[in-house]
Formats: structure tokens, sequence, C-alpha cells
């Protein structure tokens, strides 16, 4: 094998979730970590595995799906319905808990692939309000099917505050195998149909093929981080599956960055968060301020990566950025010279003045005065 | 028979919701999520003038004044920065639009549905059969409303150049038609439908609450792609289906509790047999 060189932006994302399992475990064997506390976490974490698996469909393939807490609900429902029958047969807790998350997951996936059939026709907005009605669809007939305990929800056996520790191990195993993804040719291959679909069509990549796989992997880690839902809130409720929390999870991905899964890893650590403080202080009516939050983050976010008035301004500020991370990085570490990291310097060409002020540059003395006086003092 | 008539009183409802879609969604090619929040705005407008003033028709002028330039507002602040940008972000934005009204209505007025009186009115007995006059004044309104729009759309100057930004937006600015203004006047009509459908909402269903738009508004977006979207006919004729289509399935014991969920398949069905829905064309997409 050819040696590897280590980056550390390919693993960052596993750095930082694995020192957090390992610290919270650590605290949690100490009797530090206290049992909100833990419940946060495991919010966060199965949060975490829905905003990059919606990330997977809205920011590499680039189509909106509006019914990502559908998959989830399929999962969850019939995941801890598993789950209940299985009890009966073993006493072990993780068994169940991992069987049930794999069952959850695979019929999510059915459900992805089903969803993802009408993908292949249907574009933009029309496939955004597919998978919308496919969320609603799947929260009306768990309503009503008694079988799952129907108005009521499915009751669930409980886990204790030690399940963050499972779902921290899940969201690891989701991160290898997402970066993975992207990062292979299949990835690339995502992101060409983003791009421009009928160039990658022509191409000869198989689209088809590609969008039914995104919409498959989406929706088996939603039906997964469903089953964690499941096995940590009791009991399962349709109600909790709406249209708003799919928003709440697209409000992740975009606040993160589409396409960016430690942006979605961040976003969905501190949506979760803010969420926990605001459900915990504000009560009534006030509640819609997390709404109005989410309201602008969606809108302040989306114009100013998208709107083409901006551009220059976000390229002054890439700049800056790349300026100041530059400094800190030459402070930490003395950067030997590499021709392949050398990036053009794109906006140096807005700078240049359109209308070049010839009589200023004439007059310009540029005569050295130091020369003149025969030395180069200071 | 009594069905069918509900239907077709819930289905004008829907049909002048979607006028507002189909008008929005075939000149500047988005889905105004926002559109039912906006019917939103203008029931609470409604219902803030009829405290203040007392008068239902100086309440329904000013919700459509209301609605008119809170649409012209929206479009200026939030659709027209990402003009060019890719259809993705615009639906987000529109999304999120909707979250901001429902939010601001919330915390301005309450979650807690309010009830509103536009003004009471009885039912005409035919037969045996009782049909309350609201249904009808919705009915003959939503014929009028879109005669008028078609009309509009033929005759008049800005019309023809609405049509004329529907079929080719680069070739529309190239023949000197200012785009921006089209679009911004579409939005303009389109909120004021919505202060309609907002006024006879109110007349048939007397409350209302912050999310009195949502739901409405994602059944009409169905109705419009039933009729085929862009057009202005197909949006009555796929509102007046939906709500036949609804009234029957709640009328059926063993369908009523998965109304919803049939509506749905009923949408994703006909987006997979017919995209184009009952009135609409095919647009083949070109490199």
């Amino acid at each position: 094998m050819a040696k590897n060189k280590f980056k550390l932006k390919h693993h960052i994302n596993y750095i930082g979730v694995g020192l957090f399992l390992v610290i919270t475990s650590v605290m949690m064997f100490m009797g530090v970590l206290n049992r909100s506390t833990a419940n946060l976490i495991t919010q966060i974490a199965y949060s975490i595995i829905l905003a990059v698996s919606l990330n997977l469909v809205v920011g590499f393939l680039g189509e909106l799906s509006l019914g990502h807490a559908g998959f989830m609900c399929v999962g969850s429902y019939l995941g801890c319905f598993f789950a209940k029958y299985m009890f009966a047969f073993t006493d072990s807790k993780l068994l169940v808990l991992i069987v049930s998350m794999l069952v959850g997951g695979l019929v999510a996936a059915v459900f992805g692939f089903i969803i993802g059939l009408p993908a292949l026709r249907l574009k933009g907005d029309y496939l955004a309000i597919v998978t919308l009605a496919f969320g609603e669809i799947v929260r009306t007939i768990f309503k009503n099917l008694d079988t799952f305990g129907g108005a009521l929800g499915l009751s669930t056996k409980k886990y204790g505050s030690e399940l963050f520790i499972i779902a921290l191990i899940v969201v690891l195993i989701m991160l290898f195998v997402m970066q993975n993804l992207i990062r292979s040719k299949h990835g690339r291959a995502i992101t060409a149909i983003r791009d421009n679909e009928i160039a990658a069509r022509a191409m000869g990549i198989n689209v088809t093929f590609y969008k039914l796989l995104v919409f498959v992997v989406s929706a088996f880690f939603a039906g997964i981080a469903g089953v964690i839902y499941g096995h940590y809130a009791t009991p399962v409720l349709y109600s909790f599956f709406s249209y708003n929390y799919s928003i709440e999870i697209l409000v992740m991905v975009v606040l993160g960055g589409m396409g960016s899964i430690t942006g979605s890893i961040i976003a969905a650590t501190l949506i979760t968060y803010i969420n926990f403080v605001l459900t915990t202080n504000l009560s009534g009516d006030l509640a819609a301020l997390k709404f109005l939050i989410y309201a602008i983050i969606l809108i302040a976010m989306i114009i100013f990566n998208n709107a083409p008035a901006l551009n220059p301004v976000k390229e002054r500020l890439g700049d800056y950025k790349n300026k100041v991370l530059n400094k800190i990085t030459g402070l930490l570490i003395k950067k030997k010279y590499d021709p392949s990291q050398v990036v053009d310097d794109h906006a140096a060409w807005h700078r240049i003045p359109s209308k070049i002020k010839m009589d200023a540059l004439l007059s310009l003395d540029i005569t050295d005065k130091n020369n003149q006086n025969g030395g180069d003092k200071k | 028979m009594s069905t069918l008539i509900d239907g077709l009183s819930l289905g004008s409802i829907y049909a002048l919701i979607a006028l507002g879609y189909t008008m929005v969604y075939g000149i500047a090619k988005m889905l105004n999520f926002a559109h039912g929040d906006v019917i939103m705005v203008g029931a609470y407008a409604i219902l803030s003038t009829i405290a203040l003033l007392g008068s239902p028709i100086a309440a329904i002028v000013v919700a459509i004044l209301v609605c008119t330039v809170l649409g012209i507002f929206i479009e200026k602040l939030a659709y027209k920065p990402l003009r060019g940008a890719s259809p993705l972000a615009v639906l987000i934005t529109a999304i999120g639009v909707s979250y901001f009204l429902q939010s601001v209505a919330q915390l301005i007025y309450g979650a807690k549905s309010q009830p509103v009186t536009i003004g009471n009115f009885g039912s005409v007995a035919v037969g045996d059969t009782k049909i309350s006059l609201a249904a009808i004044i919705t009915l003959a309104a939503g014929a009028v409303i879109m005669s008028a729009l078609t009309l509009f759309i033929k005759k008049t100057k800005m019309g023809r150049a609405m049509l004329a930004v529907s079929e080719d937006r680069g070739a529309a600015q190239l023949m000197g038609i200012n785009v921006n203004k089209v679009i911004t006047v579409t939005f303009a009509i389109g909120s004021a439908l919505a202060a309609f459908a907002s006024t006879f909402y109110l007349m048939q269903i007397p409350s209302t609450s912050p999310t009195l738009g949502a739901m409405p508004g994602i059944k009409a977006f169905t109705a419009a792609v039933i009729g085929g979207i862009g057009s202005i006919p197909g949006a009555m004729i796929g509102g007046m289906l939906l709500g036949i289509i609804e009234k029957i399935s709640l009328s059926i014991p063993v369908l009523a509790p998965y109304t919803t969920a049939l509506e749905f398949s009923l949408l994703i069905l006909i987006l997979l047999v017919k995209p184009t829905g009952l009135l609409g064309k095919l647009k083949r997409e070109k490199v």
C-alpha cells in the first residue's frame, strides 16, 4: 500500500466525535454526567445522524427532501415494534438495540427506494412536494394503525441514559460510511449529477443508480436515527415526525452548509442545544420564537450563500478568512513551499480598477529617493 | 348529494388558493411556499380590522392592501436577491418565509384559534338539501376572479408580458420587457388573490390561527398540480376535484382517518403518471 499522508481535514470529524464520546463516557462512569445532559447527548447524536444523512440528499445530490422525518418515522415505528417482540426471546438490551436499528434502517431504506423512484422523473419543487406528501402520508397511516398503538403511540422499553454511548458509536460508523462514500468515485458521480445532470449523463454516469443509492442510504440512516429516538423517548408518537421536524433537520443542514459534513455535525449540535435551552425556558406562545430563529437562519443563510449580488463581498471575506487562517497555521507549523497548494487569487481580478487613472499614474514620482542619496539608509 | 355540495364549497376555497399558486409558479417558476401563510396574514388583518372598525367591507379592503404590500415585500427582500440562483435555494428561502410569517403571527396573536365573523350568511334550500350561501358566493367569486385573470393576461400589456416571461424569461428580457417588474406585479396579484382566499375561507370556516394557511396551502398546491400547474382553469378544476374527493373520503367511515394520506397519494400518483396534470403543457428540458 502506498503511504497516505495523514491529513487533518479528512479525520477531523472522527477525532471530534471520538473525543466527545471518550470524554462523555469517562464522565459517565465517574458519575459526573447527570441524566438530562446524557439525554441531551442522545438527542444530539440522532440529530447529527439525521442532518448528515439529509445533507447527502440536499447538499450532495442537490434535491430537496422535506420528508426526512417520514423516513425516521417508518424506521422508528418498525424498529421499535420489532424490538418489542425480540425482548420475548432475549434479555440482552444491546443485542435488541443493534438488531432493531438494523431492521428500522432497512425498512426505511425500502421506503427510500420507493420515494427515490419518483425522484427519477421529478426534480426540484415537485420532488420536494412529493417528499413532503410522503412524510404526511406515513404519519397519517401510523396515527390510525392500532397495531402500532394508534393515536396513543407505540410504547417501547426505555433504555437508560447510557444509550448515548451507543448513539455516538453509531454516529462514528455513519460518518465512516458517509465520508468514504462521498470521497469515492461514487461520491464524485453524485456531486456531478448535482452540478449538471445532463452533462453527468453524457459522461456515462448512471444517474438512475446514483439517485436511488442516495435516497436509500439517506433513508437507512434516518431509520436508524428513528430507532435510537424510539428507544430514548417512549412512546413513539406520530406527531413528533411532523413536517416541522423535517424542516428542523433542513435548518441544521442549511446552517452547517450544504455539502459540508463537519458543518452538519456542528449545526446539529448547536440547533439541538438551542432547542433544548429554549424548550426548557420558553412556554406557550413564546415557543414560536424557536421557529422565528429557524426562519431567519434559513433566509439569511440561503441569501448570503446564493445571492449573485453578494459574490464580491463573499470573495473578499474568503480572502480575509484565508489570510487569517494562513497566519494562524503559519504561527503553528512552518510550512514548506508546496506548489500544488498555491491557489489562484481569483478575487484579485475584481480589484483591478476598470478605469485606470492615467494622469495619476504619469504624475507618479518613481525616482528612488534612497538611491539619489547613494545609500540605503532608512 | 349534500356531500357533493360540501365538496364543491370546500373545493372553491382550494381553487382560489390554487389560483395564486399557479400564477406565481407559472410566471416566476417558483413554488411560493409562503402563499398559504399570506392567506393567514390576510385572515388576521380581517380579524384586527373588524375589531377596530367593525366593518367587514373595510376589513376586506385592508386585507387586500396588507397582503399585496406583504407580497411585494417578500418578493423584493427574499426572492429577488436569489434571481439566477439555484431553484433549491429559492425553495428553501420560501420555506423560511413561510415559517417567518407563522412564527411572527403566533408571537403577536398567540397560537390559539380566534373566531372571526365576516357576516351571517344563510342557506338556500334546493329540494331537500341546504346549500350555504357562503359556498355559492365563493364559487361565483372564484369564477369571476378566474375569468378576470384570464382576461387580464390575454388583453392587457402587462398580462401579455407575463405570458412572455413565463414562456422564456431571457427572450422576454431581450424584447424589452422589464422582467423584475413583471415578477413583482405577479406577486402583488398573487397576494391580492390570497386576501380574497382568506375572505372566503373565513366566510365558510370562521376562525383563524397561525397555521391556518399551512395545510390548505399544501392541499391547494396539490389541486394546482392536479389541474396542471401554470394553467388558470386547471387550478379551478383541480381545486373543485380535490374538495369533492376530500369530502367523499371523509364521508366513508373506513377512509375518513386516511383522507390526508389519500389526497397526497393522489398527488404522488398524478406526478408520476402525468406530471403535467389535467390541463398543463409539457415542456422539454433543453441543454
